[in-house]
């Protein structure tokens, strides 16, 4: 396996604040890794900087190539692709348009119908509701029409900001086994989620981050087996 | 009042208004996509009817020469963000985009000029020139501070437009024109005297507002420049680039403001400062839909055409007063009727 992406020594500043410090992490191709920890320690901020929402020092490496100073859409163009918490549809534009515009940054059009069909069998939910606002649709559905659109521009790297947040118990089941799912079909994924339990056992490999450094690494089954991590995330047993 | 009169009245407002709802359409364009709410449009389609008139004159107008000025402004300064981000491979295709074609155009306009071309090239040549001038506006003026408030936007586009009414000036000398009218043909309906231009002017404001709802329906370049509008950082997350969305919605809407500039040049006289209550009033009905809704923009702009032409029957001295003065109840119901912005913070 090759490395896919890798962050070397990231710190992102926030108001002054580095929220993120010297960080260190990289996905092989094909692998799902998960970064869990607790609300605020600097997570969602990690993923912002990997996209170029925000700025941020320290090497990252995508693909072969440094991405360090390359903008969003750039980024985004070599099929880096990121699921941020808050979805960020187009809530007044319908589920087709909305699936659409994920595939904006291919330049070869020809697989897109082809991609979009998938997109539906993978969700029926969709197809179902295509010509819907998107802001009409359930948590579920939305988080749904999040990842659907992110597949459309067939990423290399899919990055899952909280996919789970806010969503009910059995679609968070789903959510999960979709993203399961996803690395058959040679997606690297880089998961970021307060749920570490189901996060771990979904992903090969887990960081643990706290108030923006990373504490603890390894392989993802060993991290479920860690007696803190028991404690402080996982609930106990 | 006798019904007559009336039915005049309101056939002159209906175009009056067109003409406002296709500056409004292009303000609602670029202030949903890039925030800024342009009030140099109507400069632009005042600048549209100078050109025109200068063609018609075959005299080649000033706005070849504020083009080139426009570009060269604009290529130095995309020269010296490109160098200052490390991009120097970005360059030829900046130059190419910001110096050679806006200059290819002027070159174009210039030799064609030289023919003694019909009217119906001189109509084209008129928006050709005319349509690169918003998106170099936007380069120079908006681009750097893209980020700033919709109120500090605001306040640029003012000063802006007083620095355009100023080149106006320059280019185009203090003379009125008034441009040959497009079509002698009129017809009688109901009993009123239509004329050919009322109708060219109601045709192609339709026509223009239909080909806007196609391209934003059915094109992904369309769909893209909505997806900006609704959400900025969605849109960017599916390799959208607001620049370049920016562009393409300054293009269009200025290819608009050029439209009605040329449809009112023949109605009436229109001067370097004439632009000014062109926009205002287009935004007017802009403001009737609430800045995001196109048709909510061109029935308010026909609304206020209609207004505006009963009130200058009624008294002409007050007609501007009383077209500002639907402004304020105006604006009081869209405050109490705004449930949008709780729905957006939600979001």
């Amino acid at each position: 396996m090759s490395e896919m992406f890798s962050m070397t020594d990231v710190t992102v500043c926030y108001d002054n604040v580095e929220a993120v410090r010297n960080v260190s992490l990289s996905v092989e191709e094909g692998q799902i890794v998960t970064v869990i920890g607790p609300n605020g320690a600097g997570k969602t901020t990690l993923l912002m900087a990997a996209i170029g929402l925000l700025a941020s020092r320290g090497r990252m490496v995508f693909g072969g190539s440094d991405i360090g100073r390359m903008s969003v859409e750039d980024r985004v163009e070599r099929r880096l692709c990121l699921v941020p918490e808050k979805r960020e549809l187009f809530s007044d534009m319908s589920v087709a348009d909305n699936l659409l515009l994920g595939s904006y940054s291919l330049r070869d059009r020809s697989g897109v119908q082809k991609t979009l069909d998938e997109v539906y069998d993978r969700f029926p939910r969709l197809k179902e509701r295509q010509r819907q606002a998107a802001g009409t649709l359930s948590g579920g559905e939305r988080q749904m029409l999040a990842l659907g659109r992110a597949l459309m521009a067939k990423p290399k790297l899919l990055m899952l900001d909280e996919p789970s947040l806010g969503l009910a118990p059995l679609i968070v089941r789903e959510i999960f086994r979709t993203i399961a799912s996803l690395r058959d079909l040679g997606v690297s994924i880089l998961l970021v989620e307060q749920n570490a339990r189901a996060a771990l056992e979904t992903a090969d490999y887990g960081y643990v981050l706290e108030t923006g450094e990373i504490v603890q690494s390894g392989p993802a089954k060993d991290l479920i087996h860690d007696p803190r991590l028991i404690t402080a995330y996982l609930g106990g047993h | 009042m006798t019904s007559d009169i009336a039915a005049i009245l309101a056939i002159d407002g209906i175009a009056t208004g067109a003409v406002y709802a296709l500056v409004a359409i292009g303000t609602v364009l670029i202030f949903t996509v890039t925030r800024v709410i342009f009030i140099p449009f109507g400069d632009i389609a005042a600048f549209t009817a100078l050109t025109l008139a200068a063609l018609d004159a075959k005299r080649f107008p000033g706005t070849g020469a504020l083009v080139v000025v426009l570009a060269c402004l604009a290529s130095l300064i995309e020269i010296i963000s490109l160098l200052r981000a490390g991009e120097p491979r970005l360059l030829p295709r900046a130059l190419l985009f910001y110096l050679v074609l806006p200059l290819a155009v002027v070159g174009a306009a210039w030799l064609v000029m030289r023919m003694d071309p019909p009217l119906a090239v001189r109509l084209v040549l008129a928006l050709m020139l005319i349509t690169p001038i918003s998106p170099l506006l936007d380069r120079i003026v908006f681009r750097p501070i893209a980020d700033g408030t919709v109120l500090l936007l605001l306040t640029v586009s003012v000063a802006l437009h007083f620095a355009l009414v100023g080149l106006g000036l320059l280019f185009f000398g203090p003379e009125g024109v008034r441009t040959e009218p497009l079509t002698s043909f009129s017809t009688e309906f109901a009993g009123v005297l239509i004329s050919g231009q009322t109708m060219l002017i109601v045709i192609a404001a339709l026509v223009f507002s239909g080909l806007l709802y196609l391209f934003f329906d059915f094109s992904l370049v369309g769909k893209s420049l909505r997806a900006t509008a609704v959400n900025r950082t969605g849109s960017r997350l599916m390799g959208i680039r607001p620049a370049r969305a920016g562009t393409i919605a300054y293009l269009l809407g200025s290819l608009m403001a050029g439209v009605s500039g040329i449809l009112i040049a023949p109605v009436n006289t229109v001067f370097y400062d004439s632009g000014f209550l062109i926009g205002l009033k287009a935004f007017v009905g802009a403001i009737v839909g609430g800045m995001t809704s196109y048709p909510g923009a061109a029935i308010g702009a026909v609304g206020v055409g209609i207004l505006e032409s009963f009130a200058s029957f009624e008294s002409s001295a007050l007609k501007d007063v009383i077209v500002f003065s639907l402004l304020i109840p105006i604006l009081i119901w869209r405050s109490l009727a705004s449930l949008h912005s709780e729905e957006e913070i939600e979001e």
